[in-house]
């Protein structure tokens, strides 16, 4: 296996980051090696999708640092930040698609701001894009007309409208039938081998994410649980990693929220 | 006690806060680099949204205010014999504070909520970080057009609304209630004056557009991404706007019209 | 197309709004016609001029002639001096014109009235009218009818 730190993208660095009183990341390190499909689980509320965000500079860390291709994001210009953010796209949950404007426009809409092709060229490449999520016809439908599923592949043909070098999965399984969570799977795996795209997928569905992944990072209790190939993962001994995988109810995460004793709180 | 003081002063710390963020929004909403034919379509888009959509009930409202203060002022004057001011008061009483109080006031109630409803939508739906992330300020995309064309369109309908109701005084002042036409309209031109009266107006209803839009489209920007945090917002910004226009009114006439 | 709709209600709008203000200015204040001729200033010397006000109307014969610019006082004679200007429309007023503060229905606004004299001369820019009558005071006009009551 290749060194990790020698070809990662986005290296995780000490991280703290707080929410109000919360405590979200104490003192995470991690990297994310380039061109492989790294899964991101664990347990909900670990902050999963806030990792995301301090990778896309969306949110800046209490202390410590995220470095995408060796530069410390929360440490560059407004400008300097909007151009990095031009070369990694995201999936959000919802898929986010622009209300007011149509699938082609959606699509088009990072081609026409940070690029100056013409009228022909965006028409060209939207379609391509469409065209490979499997859309094409419905180019000049309006978002609310799609169903979820088609929704989010839009907004993947959105994301790697601008052809990133990484894109991020923020939850794409959610609310998915299992014909619209099979088309994602091999949508992301094509993706990736296609194109040599790292991507970063954020779920809490472990047996699909696992399925496509190459990399796991599992994340509990505000740092890296485990680090390592899903392979790695099942054979796993630690009793939390073991929890997980297996759904248990009992084990390191409590089933009872923390409290007085049955026995005493009802006499 | 100390609890109360305490409370207190973290109340004002709140507001505090909420003001510079509220601020911090608007000043980059407003100063940054943008593309200026791109704003300038996304801001006509607005302008329609906000402001030629909200012309109907700006009309109706208008005529029917005009239509009232006519027959509630006859009915006054008439006793003193002085129906001849009908038009006077009608278009004094539009001019200087019904046109822009009631205007913003619907403004609030038809725009102000739409706009922080949108918006807050945007937020909820992700729509506002997923511009973020493809590299687009969302201030400058998506808040500064709305801001502006909410400052553009309040003056337009405040005109129209008063121009409307001094039509609607006339049709009930003159055609049924039978004041002479031509004393109607001498009193009110002698009466009503360009500068202090109309354009005064006029700077009310720009102060309040500024207002008005601010709060609607912070209140949108700032909310808790959620249906409740949507709901609860749309209510804060006519609440606030409302609150924020009769206040302002109030210190607006005191420095235009106090010395008179 | 969708834009081009677009364009044109909200050019509607704004032209709605232009007009609107337009009627406001010449029709409800009554703008314009003062502004497009000259006109000329006389003063007037009034023993009181109780309620009168700046902005207040000149009228002979019950036409509109110009409008009160000015009040002053003037301690030398304890009398005010009232500046009108007149429009340039109306040249032909007599040098013995007279000036009277009258006031329109029972509680209206004061104004003043001119009527022209015999005197072949007319005013022009810069004369002052002697021959005045003051404002009606209401207190006044109260108390001589009850000082009559009471002599009868």
């Amino acid at each position: 296996m290749v060194s990790e730190t020698q070809d990662a993208l986005v290296e995780i660095d000490a991280l703290t980051f707080q929410r109000d009183d919360r405590l979200i990341y104490d003192g995470m390190t991690g990297s994310i090696p380039r061109g492989r499909i790294t899964a991101v689980v664990g347990p909900s509320g670990t902050g999963k999708t806030t990792l995301l965000r301090l990778i896309g500079g969306q949110l800046k860390p209490t202390r410590g640092e995220v470095r995408y291709a060796g530069e410390a994001v929360h440490r560059l210009s407004r400008d300097a930040l909007f151009r990095l953010r031009a070369r990694m796209g995201m999936l959000f949950q919802s898929g986010a698609l622009f209300t007011e404007l149509s699938v082609f426009e959606n699509v088009a809409f990072p081609l026409r701001v940070h690029t100056d092709l013409d009228e022909e060229l965006i028409r060209f490449v939207v379609l391509m894009k469409l065209e490979a999520v499997g859309l094409r016809g419905a180019a000049e439908l309006m978002p609310q007309a799609l169903s979820g599923g088609m929704q989010r592949r839009v907004a993947l043909a959105r994301a790697i409208a601008l052809d990133p070098e990484m894109i991020m999965y923020d939850e794409p399984f959610v609310g998915q039938d299992p014909i619209g969570l099979g088309m994602l799977l091999s949508l992301i795996k094509e993706l990736n081998q296609a194109l040599g795209l790292t991507s970063i997928v954020v779920s809490h569905d472990l047996k699909e994410t696992l399925s496509i992944a190459d990399h796991v990072f599992m994340i509990a209790n505000q740092r890296l649980a485990f680090v390592g190939s899903p392979a790695a993962m099942e054979a796993s001994d630690d009793p939390l990693v073991q929890q997980f995988l297996s759904g248990g109810r009992d084990g390191p995460v409590a089933f009872h929220y923390p409290g007085p004793r049955f026995q005493d709180q009802i006499r | 006690m100390m609890d109360w003081v305490a409370r207190l002063g973290r109340g004002s710390l709140d507001r505090i806060a909420v003001l510079g963020r509220a601020t911090v929004m608007l000043a980059q909403a407003i100063f940054g680099r943008s593309q200026v034919g791109v704003s300038w379509r996304l801001t006509l888009a607005q302008v329609h949204a906000v402001g030629v959509l909200s012309l109907s009930i700006i009309l109706v409202s208008g005529l029917f205010i005009g239509m009232v203060l006519a027959l509630q002022g006859y009915t006054i004057l008439v006793d003193y014999g002085s129906e001849q001011a009908l038009g006077q008061m009608v278009a004094l009483s539009l001019a200087r504070e019904l046109g822009p109080v009631v205007t913003a006031l619907l403004f609030a109630g038809r725009a102000g909520s739409a706009l922080t409803a949108e918006i807050g939508l945007m937020k909820a739906t992700e729509q506002l970080a997923s511009l973020e992330m493809i590299g687009v300020d969302p201030l400058r995309r998506v808040i500064a057009p709305r801001f502006w064309a909410g400052c553009i369109s309040l003056p337009i309908l405040s005109i129209i609304f008063v121009a409307i109701g001094c039509l609607g005084g006339a049709l009930v002042g003159i055609v049924w209630l039978g004041v002479d036409a031509g004393s109607f309209w001498a009193n009110m031109q002698s009466a009503t004056d360009f500068g202090a009266d109309i354009m005064n107006g006029v700077i009310k209803s720009i102060v309040f557009g500024v207002v008005v839009t601010w709060i609607a489209v912070f209140q949108g920007y700032d909310l808790e991404p959620t249906a409740a945090g949507i709901a609860r917002a749309t209510t804060k910004t006519v609440v606030y706007a409302s609150l924020a226009v009769l206040g302002l009114d109030f210190f607006l006439t005191a420095v235009m019209f106090g010395e008179l | 197309m969708y834009h081009r709709s677009l364009e044109l209600t909200v050019g509607v709008f704004v032209l709605l709004g232009a007009l609107a203000l337009g009627f406001l200015a010449l029709e409800v204040s009554g703008l314009a016609p003062q502004q497009a001729d000259g006109s000329y200033r006389v003063s007037a010397r009034f023993e009181n001029i109780a309620g009168l006000t700046a902005r207040a109307k000149v009228s002979a014969a019950g036409v509109t002639v110009g409008r009160v610019v000015g009040i002053r006082y003037d301690s030398g004679t304890a009398a005010a001096f009232v500046d009108l200007e007149i429009s340039d429309r109306y040249r032909d007023f007599s040098k013995d014109t007279t000036a009277a503060i009258l006031t329109a229905g029972l509680l209206g606004e004061k104004y003043i009235g001119l009527s022209t004299g015999g005197d072949p001369d007319p005013l022009s820019d810069g004369d002052v009218i002697f021959d005045t009558q003051s404002a009606v005071v209401l207190e006044e006009l109260i108390g001589k009818f009850l000082l009559n009551m009471s002599a009868n």
